[in-house]
C-alpha cells in the first residue's frame, strides 16, 4: 500500500509542479494561449491512468495535462508543446489544449466541450468490431453533460454495449457557471444510469477512491460488459483559465476545498516524507523548461504540412 | 449495361463492404429501412447488422463515432441523411475530421467517408432543399466530392475509402433515378480532376452535381443556336481542379458558372475568381454565373422551379455573353 501511496504522491507532485511552473511562464510570456490548470484534480490523472494498458485509447479534454502526463507523455514533450515548438508532443500546433500522442492512443485534447466524447464511443466500436479487448477511457467535465454529444454517447454507447470508460470530472463549475445553475438534476451518475449505463459517485479528492473505482470499471468494460459511468467528485483550486479573475465564487468556498488537497491528504495518511519526491520533480521540471527552450520551432515552410495526407495543389 | 445513380451506388457499397472487412456502413435508417433513399436496400441482409449499422437519430454522436471508429482503424462509411441535419454534426466534421491530423503534428489521420443527400427540386421546402457543400469545401482537411453521373456514384466510393483523409460525398437527390450507361467492368474513379462532359468552342459551362444535367440540356438547345458550349463538371469541390477548367476558359474565351448553391459566397464565386486570377486576360467577357435565388426555397412548385438554376437561365446567361460579341 504505502508503495502505491508513494507513486501516487510522485505522480500528483509531478502534475502539480509542472502546472505550477507553467502559471509563472504564462506570466513570463513563455507559454500563451489557453492554459487551464488542473491543480486541485491531480488525484484522479494520478488514480486512474495506472489502470490502463498500453493498448488502451485515452480521450480528453483541453484541461489534460495531468492524463497526459500520467499517461507517459513525457514531460519534455508536453513543455515542448506549450512553448510552441516542433519538439513538442504536437509539434507546437495544437498547445495546451490539445496533447497528442498516437504511440500511447492518447487522442487528445479536445478543445469542444463534449466533442471528443462520439470519438470515445468510435474508439470503442473499432475496437469491439476489431475483436480487441481494450478499454477507451474517456474524460469530461461537468459542463459537457449539458452538451447534446453527451446524451448522443451515452445511449450509442449503452446500445452498442460498447467498451467505453467515462470519466465525470465535477468539479462543480464549468468556466464561471455552478453546476446548480446548469442541471435540474446535479447527481450526473443518474444521468448515465437513464441510459442503463453502470455508474457511481466516486471522491476525486481521493487517489486510492479513484484507484479502487477504476480498477473495477476497467475490468468490467473489459469483461465486455458495455460501458461504465464514474462521477469523480473534485474541485479545481485555480481559476478556470488564465483570464479568469473568478467572480462566481467566494474565496471561503475555495478555502474549504483547499483543506481537501489531494496531495497534503495523501502524506498525511501515509505519513510520506514529499522530501526527495520534491527533488526528484523538481529536477523533471527543470530539464522539461531547459528542453522546451532550447527546442526549435516547427519551420515557417511546413505550415501546411499534415493538412491532409496527400499533398494538394492549393 | 443500363443502370442508376441509386443502384450504382448501392453496387460501390457491397464492392466496398465484400472487399475490405474493415468497412461499415452507419446512419439513420440505413439498415432495416434500406436506406432514406433506398441506397442501401438488401445490403443489411447481404452483411449483416453489424457492418449495416442502424444509429438513432444522433447526428453528432455518430458521425462521430465514425471519425473515432476511423480512428481505430475501421473504414466506416457514414451516411447522415440529408446535409440539411448534417448542420447537427458539423461540430464532429469541422472540430474532429478536419483538424486532428494537422493539429496532432501529423499523427492521426481521419480515414472517414462520409456521405449525404444534398438539393432541392422535390417540393420538400426550405428546410429540407439546401446546398451547403460549399461551407465544408470552405473546410481545409476535407475532400468534398460529388458524383453526377453513374460511373462516378459506382466509382467514387472505394476511392474515397483508399483516401487516408476525411472524404465528403454529396448525392444530388434528384440524381437518385437517373438512368445511364455503365461498362460492365467499372471501377474506381480518380477524386482529383474535373471532367468535360460536352466539347465546345464558344463558351464554358462550369457545374457540378444536379446542375450537370440541366448544362448539358442548355448547352444542347445552344447547339441549335450555333453556340458550341463546353460542359465542365468539377467532380471534386475540394481541392479544385483549375487546371482543366482554366484551360476549357483560355479556349473558350467565355464562362457561365451554373450553382445550386446561393449566390453571395457561392462555390461559383471561388470558381470564378480563380478563372480571374489565372485568365482574366484571355476573357471576352465578364464571368457569369446562374445560382439559386437567395431565398429559402419554397414549397410551390413554380415557386421552387423559380428559385432554382434552369436550363432556361443558363441559356439566358450565355447569350448575354456571346451575342454583344457577336
Ligand atoms: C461547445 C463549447 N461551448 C463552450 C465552450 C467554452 N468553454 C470552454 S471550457 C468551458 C467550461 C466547461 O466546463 P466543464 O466541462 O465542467 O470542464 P472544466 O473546465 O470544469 O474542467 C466552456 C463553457 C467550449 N469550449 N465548447
Ligand atoms: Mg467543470
Amino acid at each position: 500500500m504505502s508503495a502505491a501511496a508513494r507513486e501516487y504522491l510522485r505522480q500528483m507532485l509531478r502534475i502539480r509542479r509542472f502546472e505550477e511552473r507553467c502559471a509563472e511562464l504564462y506570466s513570463a510570456g513563455k507559454i500563451r494561449g489557453f492554459l487551464h490548470l488542473y491543480i486541485g484534480e491531480e488525484a484522479i490523472a494520478a488514480g486512474t491512468l495506472p489502470c490502463l494498458g498500453p493498448g488502451d485509447a485515452v480521450v480528453s479534454t483541453y484541461r489534460e495535462h495531468g492524463h497526459a502526463l500520467a499517461r507517459g507523455l513525457s514531460m519534455r514533450s508536453v513543455m515542448a508543446e506549450m512553448f510552441g515548438k516542433v519538439t513538442g508532443c504536437s509539434r507546437g500546433r495544437g498547445g495546451s489544449m490539445h496533447l497528442f500522442d498516437a504511440s500511447r492512443r492518447f487522442y487528445g485534447g479536445n478543445a469542444i466541450v463534449a466533442g471528443g466524447l462520439p470519438l470515445a464511443a468510435g474508439l470503442g466500436l473499432a475496437d469491439q468490431l476489431l475483436g480487441r479487448k481494450n478499454v477507451t477511457a474517456c474524460f469530461l467535465g461537468d459542463g459537457s453533460v449539458a452538451e447534446g454529444e453527451f446524451h448522443e454517447t451515452l445511449n450509442l454507447a449503452a446500445l452498442w454495449k460498447l467498451p467505453v470508460l467515462f470519466l465525470c470530472e465535477n468539479n462543480r463549475y464549468a468556466m464561471g457557471t455552478a453546476l446548480e445553475r446548469a442541471q435540474s438534476e446535479t447527481n450526473l451518475s443518474k444521468k448515465a444510469a437513464a441510459y442503463r449505463i453502470h455508474s457511481e459517485q466516486v471522491d476525486g479528492m481521493d487517489v486510492f477512491a479513484v484507484a479502487e473505482a477504476v480498477t473495477r470499471a476497467v475490468a468490467a468494460v473489459r469483461a465486455a460488459e458495455g460501458p461504465w459511468f464514474l462521477e469523480l467528485l473534485t474541485y479545481r483550486f485555480r481559476a478556470h483559465s488564465m483570464f479568469d479573475p473568478e467572480l462566481y465564487r467566494s474565496k471561503a468556498e475555495v478555502q474549504e476545498w483547499l483543506k481537501r488537497d489531494p496531495i497534503p491528504a495523501l502524506i498525511a495518511a501515509y505519513g510520506l516524507d514529499p522530501a526527495p519526491f520534491e527533488a526528484e520533480v523538481k529536477a523533471e521540471v527543470d530539464d522539461a523548461v531547459a528542453f522546451a527552450d532550447a527546442s526549435a520551432l516547427e519551420p515557417v515552410d511546413e505550415l501546411l504540412w499534415r493538412v491532409t495526407m496527400r499533398e494538394v495543389p492549393r | 449495361m443500363k443502370t442508376t445513380f441509386r443502384a450504382a451506388l448501392r453496387e460501390a457499397h457491397r464492392e466496398a463492404l465484400l472487399k475490405d472487412p474493415r468497412v461499415l456502413l452507419m446512419g439513420e435508417d440505413v439498415g432495416r429501412y434500406g436506406g432514406a433513399y433506398a441506397v442501401s436496400k438488401g445490403l443489411l441482409e447481404e452483411f449483416g447488422p453489424e457492418r449495416v449499422r442502424d444509429t438513432p437519430l444522433s447526428e453528432s454522436g455518430f458521425v462521430g463515432a465514425g471519425i473515432g471508429a476511423a480512428l481505430g482503424g475501421l473504414r466506416p462509411i457514414v451516411e447522415v441523411m440529408t446535409v440539411n441535419f448534417s448542420l447537427l454534426c458539423a461540430d464532429q466534421i469541422l472540430n474532429n475530421a478536419a483538424t486532428l491530423l494537422h493539429m496532432s503534428g501529423g499523427q492521426l489521420n481521419v480515414p472517414v467517408v462520409i456521405r449525404m443527400a444534398t438539393g432541392a427540386g422535390r417540393q420538400l421546402a426550405a428546410q429540407h432543399s439546401r446546398s451547403l457543400e460549399n461551407w465544408y469545401a470552405h473546410v481545409p482537411g476535407l475532400r468534398v466530392v460529388e458524383p453526377a453521373t453513374v460511373e462516378d456514384a459506382r466509382g467514387m466510393l472505394w476511392t474515397a475509402l483508399q483516401d487516408p483523409d476525411p472524404v465528403l460525398i454529396f448525392e444530388n437527390a434528384l440524381l437518385y433515378n437517373l438512368e445511364g450507361e455503365l461498362a460492365p467492368d467499372a471501377g474506381p474513379v480518380d477524386l482529383d480532376t474535373a471532367r468535360v462532359r460536352r466539347p465546345g468552342k464558344d463558351v464554358t459551362l462550369i457545374t457540378y452535381g444536379g446542375c450537370l444535367p440541366r448544362a448539358l440540356e442548355a448547352a444542347g438547345q445552344l447547339a441549335t443556336r450555333g453556340v458550341e458550349a463546353e460542359v465542365i463538371d468539377l467532380r471534386t469541390l475540394r481541392p479544385l481542379d483549375e487546371k482543366t477548367f482554366l484551360q476549357s476558359v483560355r479556349k473558350t474565351k467565355r464562362v457561365v458558372v451554373i450553382d445550386e448553391g446561393w449566390r453571395s459566397g457561392s462555390l461559383a464565386a471561388e470558381v470564378i475568381t480563380r478563372i480571374v486570377e489565372g485568365a482574366f486576360y484571355e476573357l471576352d467577357a465578364p464571368p457569369a454565373r446562374v445560382c439559386s435565388e437567395e431565398v429559402p426555397i419554397p414549397y410551390a412548385r413554380e415557386q421552387e422551379q423559380a428559385a432554382l438554376p434552369q436550363p432556361a437561365k443558363i441559356v439566358a446567361a450565355v447569350e448575354a455573353l456571346v451575342s454583344p460579341h457577336g
